[in-house]
């Protein structure tokens, strides 16, 4: 039975074993065959996976409308870019304070206003990234270099010799955090956590009915998110040394959410496969220069006539029922 | 005292453009519970074909109509294009994605929007674009200590007309019954003869014109346009439409002034740079402890 699960898992995930072996041969070769551009290509679709992954918690495991999460992007970039400059401390010792530090202020912004439903609370995460943002740009306490940003950060190390700074070592940094995470995803959406937020999305009064403690749940997915975000902001300030509030704009955060939905609401294939349309899709139209974003848009329409729930939606194991009543998607109206 | 009643006029006068794309959202949302991320794009291309019309038939304009009339007939042809547009939208982007629920409808507007702001960019350009000066009516009045243009006196008057015969439209006419009907409970209400289509067709057409209007005020207001600024009054817009209680028009409506008002008084009184956060801090105060807006009504969770 056990043993019938676990097959059942790594089948709904990447088909069979071999497959998957195939998958991890051309992740590991891809950066030695091609050029450092295109390596830099792949780095930046690892950071919109994570950052899909991390607001998939959110919205796709809870189905909680977050369009601000740029906003915790933010805070973990930044105390990587503040920390690292002014106090020279170690990049990759900032990658767990980074995190902690977006954790932190997901919960305490999160805190007063985690009972409010549906679109109400998308337009508070929408503030609270405008806010975010804005402050970045005023330059409080002149710590965040206001609209140019913070420069200089270095490359990521435990401050020892052990040192990445080239493309390929990039590579792997990020898509080996974005392997743990998705290792780590997985056994938690199997988790009684996992179960409590899909029971969430799928009916909250009566999750709430049957003892789930629905206020903790929603904290504990926007907390977890955040500090995923907060991983990403890391590895990207210190791939670009540079911060700046251009890089955390609503527009950021509407990708994010495009990620999620383009791959399949909860579905952490789907976050890859969105994660890849949006890092990709720009590259791959270059030469169309100023068309390619009116093709992207049509695209996007396009994915949503035809695949409504997503490129890789989520299969529903026997445990799970189909919501009821399809077409409300299950989140209040 | 004069420079609260600069602000409250200024603020006034931003918050009426909010109301009037507000207006947009509020309709759409209540109809479909879409947001409908393409709404502020309406708004620029408004302001757009407003201005192309005026550059281009400007000396024609001043011959025939004078200032004022130019002025008006740039807000008419703008409103008839993005009409047709956003019919054209409705039919093409959203239409065939309804069934599938609220979610894919939302990225399908964001498509949407990245479209038009884009088809935008590929036709003017990606520079800021000015309406021409010469053809803006520029005469300032001071009224004891107040000093206001009468550009903005007319903006005011012409956007509160606006608001005024919106709300007659939909709190006196059939017409406005039916789309309330419609915002209630779609299925009843077409059981009871409402045409569905109708309506969408209606709130898709009065939306974007609206939105067109508002887009050409802007740009004689400020003069100067771009392909993105869309976001921004869409961003606002939207948070007046929430601020009033979504779904509500006449709270939309106060939602937009209130929040232009405040916009413009905590620009004076406390900082320019910091005026968003406040707007922001305001909205998520008020959601904390009214949940679904200032004029929101208590609704029943459903089960």
């Amino acid at each position: 039975m056990i043993q019938e699960a676990k097959r059942m898992g790594r089948e709904g995930f990447f088909g069979s074993q071999s497959l998957f072996f195939a998958t991890l041969t051309l992740f590991i070769m891809y950066p030695f065959v091609v050029s450092d551009y295109y390596i830099d290509v792949a780095f930046f679709f690892g950071i919109y996976a994570l950052l899909g992954l991390s607001l998939n918690i959110v919205l796709g495991e809870v189905g909680l409308f977050d369009l601000g999460h740029a906003g915790f992007y933010a805070i973990g970039a930044y105390t990587t870019a503040i920390l690292n400059t002014k106090f020279g401390i170690p990049v990759l010792i900032l990658l767990p304070i980074s995190a902690a530090a977006a954790a932190l202020f997901a919960y305490v912004v999160c805190s007063p206003i985690i009972h409010l439903r549906g679109d109400y609370l998308c337009i508070v995460t929408i503030g609270m990234g405008e806010i975010v943002r804005i402050a970045l740009i005023n330059n409080p306490f002149d710590l965040t270099g206001g609209p140019n940003g913070v420069y200089g950060i270095d490359f990521p190390s435990f401050g020892g010799p052990f040192v990445i700074d080239s493309s390929i070592e990039y590579y792997f940094l990020i898509w080996i955090v974005v392997a743990l995470s998705i290792y780590g995803l997985i056994r938690l959406q199997k988790s009684h956590i996992g179960r409590a937020w899909n029971y969430i999305r799928e009916d909250e009064v009566a999750a709430g009915a049957s003892g789930i403690d629905v206020r903790y749940y929603k904290l504990l997915a926007f907390v977890l998110g955040a500090a995923l975000a907060g991983v990403a902001g890391n590895i990207y300030a210190s791939k670009l040394m540079c911060v700046s509030p251009e890089s955390f704009t609503f527009w950021e955060s509407c990708l994010m959410f495009c990620i999620v939905l383009i791959g399949g609401m909860g579905s952490i294939p789907g976050v890859l496969i969105g994660a890849a349309f949006i890092s990709l899709f720009p590259e791959i139209f270059r030469p169309f220069a100023m068309y390619r974003m009116l093709i992207f848009g049509t695209v996007m329409i396009l994915l949503m006539m035809f695949r409504p729930g997503g490129a890789w939606p989520r299969k529903r194991g026997a445990a799970e029922h189909p919501p009821l009543h399809p077409g409300k998607e299950g989140i209040d109206g | 005292m004069e420079v609260f009643l600069e602000q409250l006029i200024n603020g006034l006068t931003i918050g009426s453009f909010y109301a009037l794309i507000a207006l947009g959202y509020s309709m759409v949302y209540g109809i479909l519970k879409l947001i409908n991320f393409a709404h502020g794009d309406f708004f620029t291309l408004g302001s757009y074909v407003g201005y192309t019309f005026l550059v281009f038939g400007s000396s024609f304009i001043t011959a025939h109509f004078g200032l004022w009339g130019g002025l008006m007939a740039a807000m008419i042809i703008a409103a008839v294009c993005v009409a047709v547009v956003g019919v054209v939208v409705e039919r093409a982007a959203y239409r065939p994605i309804y069934p599938a629920g609220r979610l894919p409808a939302v990225v399908s507007a964001l498509g949407a929007s990245i479209f038009i702001q884009n088809a935008i960019m590929v036709i003017w350009g990606p520079r800021y674009q000015a309406y021409p000066a010469s053809l803006i009516p520029n005469i300032h009045i001071q009224l004891g200590g107040l000093h206001i243009t009468v550009l903005q006196i007319v903006i005011l008057t012409m956007s509160f007309m606006l608001l005024g015969i919106l709300y007659w439209i939909i709190q006196k006419t059939t017409f406005g019954a039916a789309i309330r009907a419609t915002a209630l409970d779609k299925d009843t209400a077409s059981l009871m003869g409402i045409d569905f289509n109708k309506v969408i067709f209606f709130i898709f057409t009065l939306g974007p014109a609206l939105g067109a209007i508002t887009g050409v005020m802007v740009g004689m207001y400020y003069r100067q346009i771009s392909f993105t600024m869309g976001w921004n009054y869409g961003l606002k817009a939207f948070t007046a439409t929430i601020l009033g209680g979504i779904g509500n028009l006449p709270g939309a409506m106060f939602g937009g002034l209130i929040l232009g008002v405040l916009e413009m008084l905590g620009a004076a009184y406390i900082s320019a740079a910091w005026k968003d956060v406040f707007v922001f801090l305001i909205l998520i105060m008020v959601l904390i402890f009214r949940p679904t807006g200032l004029f929101g009504e208590k609704v029943a969770e459903k089960v």
